[in-house]
């Protein structure tokens, strides 16, 4: 058993507590849209928050994430309203083929939050999602939009 | 507007014909009407292409699969462009695979690779929509009882000019659905395109922002079982035992399959469950023969025939061999290109559920068709028992075209538990040991020079792996292989920009165990690298300007021409870089499209390499939406340079070596040129978008790099050499 706190929303789940806390999103609380890439921390597909900061949940067992604050994708908007990054992601059409963007926005939220206007460089160190599609421009230019937002 | 990937409980979007009467669906060919067919809310469909509601919603049917390209959106385009309707009420959907074997292809092609999306269907989408339009006009015609000349549409609104009176699509749909198709609608001459050549947004953005996009890894069924799977690792080996009992009873273990020959799967409640299960399962293979086989073997085989007597010829005229015996001068260089993975974000899955009287399956795929046959094959169940719908794809850079190992695998596990939905998903290693790679191949080449540093002739011998003897052999030509020639024909959608006076291209077959596929630009990866880059080696041998030294050549080539000159004035080829800059040029023609690319960077202690700007030509005839063009090409440019820099697939006893991104780089943000796009479409016919940039990014930062560093690289990845890209 788990108790966890994703998206506002407390509940209990059965899962063996080894389990990542990227399977137990995805296998036992039914939000599907943190990905899995690699297993092991490399492409960042499955980045969540974790009380605000971007955590690779695919190597992180869900016992860690009792009593935190976990935040997916689903939960980044306000409702119907997006958030300042997605809308800046809507407005500079960055998904190709979009997998990677959940984990690719959730790393860009979290980074605003820290650093509220980012420079390039900034960015180099903090992004680190793969994004076989490359839309790393588009990103850059997005994430840029968004600070200004 | 939002358009959403069919739903899931879509199982057909086309009501039986039973339900409608007669037969046969009113699409493009059908010479009569009188029955309408009707989509699943029973909106009429006015042709296979365009389904109008009742509220004016325009759905415009998608035979080809979105991955990302924007294909879907483009080919939305086309078909509204000359439907003339309200694009804000455009809404798309996927035919099914099952529906066109039923509707004798009325959607033609399904198959989604080689850049063909748009330029092979271009016609008869827009046929789809011209038709639908003269249809809608018709009808509102005849309700008004006027000559249908004297009405016209635009954005889904219909008018009689005369009187001033006015319809909608959605008021006439019902009745236009009745009529019967024109023979051969004319379309519009390019200069009339509004839609066309605009920069529409994407349809399919929304989603994929908020997590609400769903793939086939994402796919959800009630009652469906998870499944994790272990093939042989090596190519060909085969299963000898497995100790199911180990793991029965573990958690959530539902079953242990034999898949095949030569695979084990866990199905269990939860695919965490199955996977875990799966690494605890002692499993012993029989490798078989190619157990023996290693990079070097395979190295060693393709350098014998990098000399060999016999080899296929793409591209000849004059006599190389007494160019070369007779030149004043001669240079030589061998090139080699690795095996690569796809390694596309969403690892390889399918979701299957078979009945001895039914086999549906959701995939992620690019050619819904080929799903399709290989549920057949896997089930043994008719076409008229199978289903397959297509699923949003995470990626698919030709993984997901010609094959369907996944589909076969997960059809085989569901037959193994009737009624029971079964989802399969590979783990990223299972992905990279078993993928079908780009093909490895060498190449010779040889210029000979008279006195005077003219290029007198040049022979360039491929030597490697063929994909169409593996893939689809009865595609040989006498044997050879065409497409091993990509850009290095004489003419054609695969031309070559240069007229040499005494040419040969050939190529010495030399295939291997390790299954080859088409990787994101197939052949011509490795092909401009040999050309392109000997190019650059050549001008040097002869003293002169890479870019005037190709000119030269090009006089008979005008477009290849115009791309490489519109790349090379942007850049300020011949004015001074900035300090410590260098620059490198590439041409090429591929998938119909003419590119050329102009790479600026600097190089830091010999090894470091910054790409700060590649400035980038496609000629690609029609630029349907330019701003999804340039994020082709940035994106190819991403996976390209990739491959340049990274990526290699090596094989020991065997087996891939390689098995995540750990030990299979792919490029960071922070690694990203910028990418100036010249989007240069001459118009008169179709190239390809999403594949022929990408072979230009790597001969063109070689060629930098060599103008930086005065070192000639010529093997891939350039990691092999300690060189970086940062």
């Amino acid at each position: 058993m788990a108790r966890l706190t994703i998206n506002g929303k407390t509940q209990e789940i059965s899962v063996d507590p080894n389990t990542p806390l990227l399977w137990a999103i995805r296998e036992q609380v039914g939000l599907t849209g943190t990905k899995y890439g690699c297993g092991i921390a490399q492409c960042g597909a499955c980045t969540v928050h974790l009380d605000g900061a971007a955590v690779r949940s695919c190597v992180m067992p869900v016992a860690a994430a009792e009593g935190k604050k976990i935040t997916t994708i689903e939960g980044l908007a306000n409702g119907s309203a997006l958030s300042k990054v997605q809308k800046a992601w809507l407005d500079h059409e960055v998904p190709q083929c979009g997998y990677c963007q959940s984990g690719m926005i959730m790393a860009v939220a979290a980074l605003l939050k820290e650093k509220p206007k980012p420079t390039d460089a900034d960015i180099d160190a903090r992004i680190t999602n793969i994004c076989r599609c490359g839309t790393f421009q588009q990103v850059r230019q997005a994430i840029h939009a968004a600070a200004k937002a | 507007m939002i358009t959403k990937t069919p739903k899931l409980n879509r199982r057909s979007f086309v009501i039986g014909s039973a339900a409608v009467g007669a037969g046969l669906a009113l699409g493009l060919k059908i010479p009569f009407g009188a029955s309408v067919v009707r989509a699943q809310d029973g909106s009429p469909e006015v042709t296979a292409w365009v389904v109008i509601r009742p509220d004016d919603t325009v759905v415009i049917r998608i035979a080809r699969s979105e991955m990302g390209q924007g294909t879907l959106t483009g080919l939305a385009q086309m078909v509204a462009e000359e439907l003339e309707c309200d694009w804000s009420k455009v809404k798309t959907e996927y035919p099914t695979p099952g529906q066109s074997v039923k509707r004798k292809r009325a959607w033609g092609d399904f198959s989604t690779g080689g850049s063909r999306g748009i330029r092979d269907s271009h016609q008869y989408v827009r046929e789809g929509g011209a038709t639908a339009r003269i249809m809608l006009v018709q009808a509102a015609a005849n309700a008004w009882n006027v000559p249908v000349s004297e009405c016209s549409a635009a954005n889904s609104v219909i008018t009689h000019k005369p009187s001033g009176r006015k319809t909608t699509y959605g008021k006439v749909a019902e009745a236009a659905a009745k009529l019967t198709p024109p023979e051969k609608p004319a379309l519009k001459d390019p200069t009339e395109w509004k839609l066309i050549g605009k920069s529409v947004k994407r349809l399919d953005t929304m989603d994929k922002l908020t997590g609400a996009q769903v793939y086939g890894f994402d796919m959800k069924l009630p009652g469906m079982l998870n499944a994790a799977i272990k093939d042989c690792p090596v190519f060909g080996g085969k299963i000898k035992s497995y100790e199911a009992a180990k793991v029965t009873g573990m958690p959530g273990v539902r079953h242990v399959v034999k898949v095949g020959e030569s695979g084990v799967a866990v199905v269990a409640d939860t695919w965490w469950q199955a996977k875990t299960a799966l690494d605890a399962l002692p499993i012993v293979w029989d490798e078989g023969e190619n157990a023996k086989v290693s990079s070097a073997s395979i190295a060693a085989m393709l350098k014998e025939g990098l000399d060999a007597d016999q080899a296929f010829v793409a591209n000849q005229n004059g006599d190389v061999k007494a160019a070369i015996a007779g030149a004043a001068k001669k240079i030589e260089a061998v090139y080699a290109y690795p095996f690569q993975n796809h390694a596309p974000m969403e690892p390889m899955n399918a979701t299957a559920k078979y009945t001895p009287d039914r086999c549906e399956v959701w995939v992620p795929t690019q050619n819904g068709e080929a799903a399709f046959a290989a549920t057949l094959a896997a089930s043994g169940l008719p076409a008229d028992k199978c289903e397959v719908y297509k699923i949003h794809l995470g990626g698919g850079f030709g993984r997901r075209g010609a094959f369907h190992d996944y589909v076969t695998q997960a059809v085989l596990i569901a037959k193994q538990m009737p009624g029971t939905p079964v989802k399969l998903l590979w783990t990223r290693e299972e992905d990279m040991l078993h993928g079908r790679y780009h093909p490895v191949m060498q190449c010779k080449l040889v210029g000979a020079f008279d006195s005077s540093n003219t290029l007198t002739g040049l022979h360039m011998r491929l030597s490697g792996q063929s994909i169409l003897s593996d893939v689809r052999p009865e595609a040989l030509q006498n044997g050879k292989d065409p497409l091993v020639f990509q850009g290095l024909n004489p003419s054609g959608d695969f031309g070559i920009g240069y007229t040499v006076p005494n040419l040969l291209i050939d190529h010495a077959m030399r295939n291997t165990h390790v299954p080859p596929g088409f990787w994101r630009g197939v052949n011509i990866n490795q092909n401009a690298i040999f050309l392109e880059c000997f190019m650059d080696e050549m001008a040097h041998a002869a003293g002169q300007d890479a870019l005037e030294f190709r000119r030269k050549l090009m006089s008979k080539h005008p477009k290849h021409l115009a791309v490489l000159n519109a790349v090379a004035d942007r850049a300020g080829w011949g004015k001074p870089a900035p300090q410590g800059v260098y620059r490198g040029l590439a041409q090429m023609m591929s998938f119909g499209s003419y590119v050329a690319a102009c790479a600026e960077i600097s190089v830091k202690d010999g090894d470091k390499v910054k790409i700060h700007r590649i400035v980038a030509a496609t000629d690609c005839g029609y630029a349907v939406n330019p701003a999804q063009i340039e994020r082709q090409i940035a994106g190819s440019f991403v996976y390209g340079l990739s491959g340049l820099f990274m990526e290699e697939c090596t094989v020991k006893d065997g087996h891939i070596e390689q098995t995540n991104f750990n030990v299979y780089d792919s490029m960071r943000i922070a690694q990203m040129p910028k990418v100036e796009s010249i989007i240069m479409p001459s118009g008169g016919f179709w190239g390809g978008v999403g594949e022929p940039t990408i072979c230009v990014a790597a001969p063109a930062v070689l060629n930098a790099f060599f103008a930086a560093t005065g070192k000639r690289i010529r093997t891939v990845p350039l990691k092999n050499h300690g060189i970086t890209l940062v």
